[in-house]
């Protein structure tokens, strides 16, 4: 019995794996790297890696800057309403990316919430490199407000009270201890938002389209050569996933980074 | 002008704590369970907990007057803290944690001796070097009040007696009013000039530790103080004495008067041991059970069945004693103090 169950085990977890493992394995297999950097030279490429990489360091860094202080707020303050907030911040997570993509241009389409706003201003943003961003930053946020309040959260409250105590304003006592004290897990959480961004589909296809040079992200560009050249697009597929490991890799190894851990160094036996 | 004035009603989820205390340039300790609200009452003197109504004020300015809606904020109180388990800022240098509120640490780093571990993080200091870095950085501000929770605490009992006589001489020395609050009645007893007991958030009892050792208010103040309270029958006895036939048996004799039900106090370092009944003046001789032997230092608790006695080592040594002998506990009628129930 007890066996058979052990081998049970070793089958499952061998065959979740496999099921996991295999298709990144097909990718390389199929893509040698001569080919590789034969795809990635070419213009669609490397327009859609130009799109990439602008929309999503705008995105991320507009991310950062409003979602820490954001995250601060909700970690640290407690207020009538906060867990219907905290849940507002997370439901992006369980929308389909294609309705995040609608619900923009519910927002800031021609007809849209601040449509009439937009157009006395001049401004247009569905199918430009603004939906782009906007839509990123939309799907990225909440796995990093997510993260990053955890990582507030989780700062011993007594060490803020003791920075009050020794005259710090509430500002200082977020810079000097806030930051520094949460920086692991806000590094961690915005890894996280940061791939996830990148790979961003549904909702920049619906919001902003796949205009190449403009609005044509990488996973877009996969999307549109899949068709017309495969290998292309299993080029750049490949290119994800280097970068998807890279941040893994990353990840793992932040708590080497981290600070000395709060409560090992408060309760730590003396040496 | 006192120095510290408090008279503050702070709600708490059971209770609610309700204090009047006036503290001089002096320390004053408040000792109780846990769970009694002492963190509370520092909480509420460094602004970091809002009481419903009262006021707190240091000497001439209000940092808290409900009536007046007055309410000054934390770190516009001149209050040095040190707190429990210390809260040291992990990721600073000992220099840093105490130059954090401003100005230049290199006297008090030099005056709590702690000069040589300035570049080092708070993770690597034992619990004395941390209770000295968590001193420092409560006075590099100078503070005009002092408040301390549970300073010793976190120390392991090797280092407790040096690092208490220690903290007994920086206190002395800063003659500023100083709030500590401890569970032990010991420590209090040896760091502060007065002692307040408290209790489900309200003051039983505000002495010196000599008062509150010598006329305890009441059994729960006797209790926390370490002494053992007998309840029993009291009644006037032919020799002038009162006896009182306790309500686990035996008889004890006390000089002070009293009558009907009473509490007997008797502090364990007044009991002594033999295993014969000795021919000595003590009138109260109790023959008993040892139940188990605690070491203190050079002293070591002896519980029996009846009460708790405290005899050195050394004596100890002499007599054999293991638990389940039977051993004899004499007092004087005059250690026998009565508590009238009220």
């Amino acid at each position: 019995m007890r066996a058979a169950f052990a081998v049970f085990l070793a089958v499952a977890t061998a065959v979740a794996l496999a099921f996991l493992v295999l298709p990144v394995v097909a990718i390389f297999v199929q893509v040698p790297p001569s080919d590789l950097l034969h795809a990635l030279g070419q213009d669609v490429t490397r327009d859609a890696l130009v799109v990439s990489l602008k929309t999503s360091a705008i995105a991320h860094a507009a991310v950062l800057v409003f979602g820490t202080p954001a995250a601060w707020l909700l970690a640290r303050k407690r207020f009538p309403g906060r867990g219907l907030v905290l849940a507002l911040v997370e439901l992006p997570l369980v929308l389909p990316p294609a309705v995040a993509g609608i619900a923009l241009l519910a927002t800031f389409g021609r007809a849209g919430l601040l449509g009439d706003e937009l157009n006395a201003l001049g401004i247009q943003i569905p199918f430009t490199q603004t939906a782009v961003v906007l839509a990123v930053a939309f799907v990225e946020s909440p796995f990093y407000l997510r993260g990053a309040i955890a990582a507030f959260e989780a700062i011993d409250t007594s060490l803020l009270d003791a920075a009050r105590t020794l005259g710090a304003s509430p500002a200082r006592v977020f810079a000097r201890l806030g930051l520094p004290l949460a920086a692991g897990g806000l590094g961690a959480a915005s890894a996280l938002a940061l791939a996830r961004g990148l790979g961003e589909f549904g909702a920049t296809i619906i919001f902003a389209g796949s205009l190449q040079g403009v609005t044509q992200t990488l996973p877009l560009a996969i999307y549109a050569q899949f068709e017309a050249d495969f290998d292309t697009a299993l080029a750049i597929s490949a290119l994800f996933i280097l970068v998807g490991a890279l941040l893994l890799v990353a990840l793992k190894l932040y708590p080497w980074f981290r600070f000395i851990s709060i409560s090992r160094s408060r309760f730590a036996p003396s040496t | 002008m006192v120095p510290l004035h408090l008279d503050f009603s702070l709600p708490l989820r059971a209770f609610d704590v309700e204090l009047a205390l006036d503290v001089d340039a002096e320390t004053v300790a408040l000792v109780g369970p846990s769970g009694a609200g002492k963190t509370s009452v520092l909480r509420a003197v460094a602004g970091l907990a809002r009481p419903a109504r009262g006021r707190i004020a240091c000497a001439e300015d209000v940092w808290f007057d409900s009536a007046r809606g007055v309410d000054v904020r934390p770190e516009d109180r001149s209050v040095g803290y040190v707190f429990q388990e210390y809260a040291l800022f992990p990721h600073l240098t000992v220099e840093q944690n105490v130059t954090f509120g401003g100005g230049r640490g290199d006297r008090l780093l030099w005056r709590l001796r702690i000069e040589h571990l300035a570049k080092t993080k708070p993770g690597e200091l034992s619990g004395g070097e941390r209770q000295r870095v968590a001193i420092a950085r409560a006075l590099a501000r100078s503070p005009r009040v002092l408040l301390l929770d549970e300073p010793m605490a976190a120390l392991d009992p090797h280092t407790r007696g040096a690092v208490r006589a220690e903290l007994h001489d920086l206190l002395r020395e800063l003659a500023l009013p100083a709030l500590l609050v401890t569970h032990d009645f010991e420590d209090a007893a040896a760091l502060a000039d007065r002692v307040g007991v408290l209790a489900d958030g309200k003051l039983r009892q505000v002495g010196t530790p000599a008062d509150l050792l010598g006329a305890p208010a009441d059994p729960f103040v006797a209790r926390l103080a370490g002494a053992n309270v007998l309840s029993g029958v009291a009644a006037r006895t032919a020799n002038g004495l009162t006896g009182v036939l306790l309500d686990a048996g035996p008889t004890i004799f006390a000089a002070d008067p009293g009558s009907g039900r009473t509490d007997v106090v008797v502090y364990p370092w007044d009991v002594s041991l033999a295993h014969e009944a000795p021919d000595d003046s003590a009138l109260n001789h109790v023959r008993d059970e040892i139940v188990s032997l605690t070491p203190l230092g050079n002293r070591a608790r002896v519980r029996l069945k009846l009460l708790t006695a405290e005899v050195t080592t050394a004596s100890l040594e002499r007599l054999r004693l293991q638990p389940g002998d039977r051993v004899v506990a004499s007092f004087k009628a005059t250690q026998a103090r009565l508590l009238s129930r009220t």
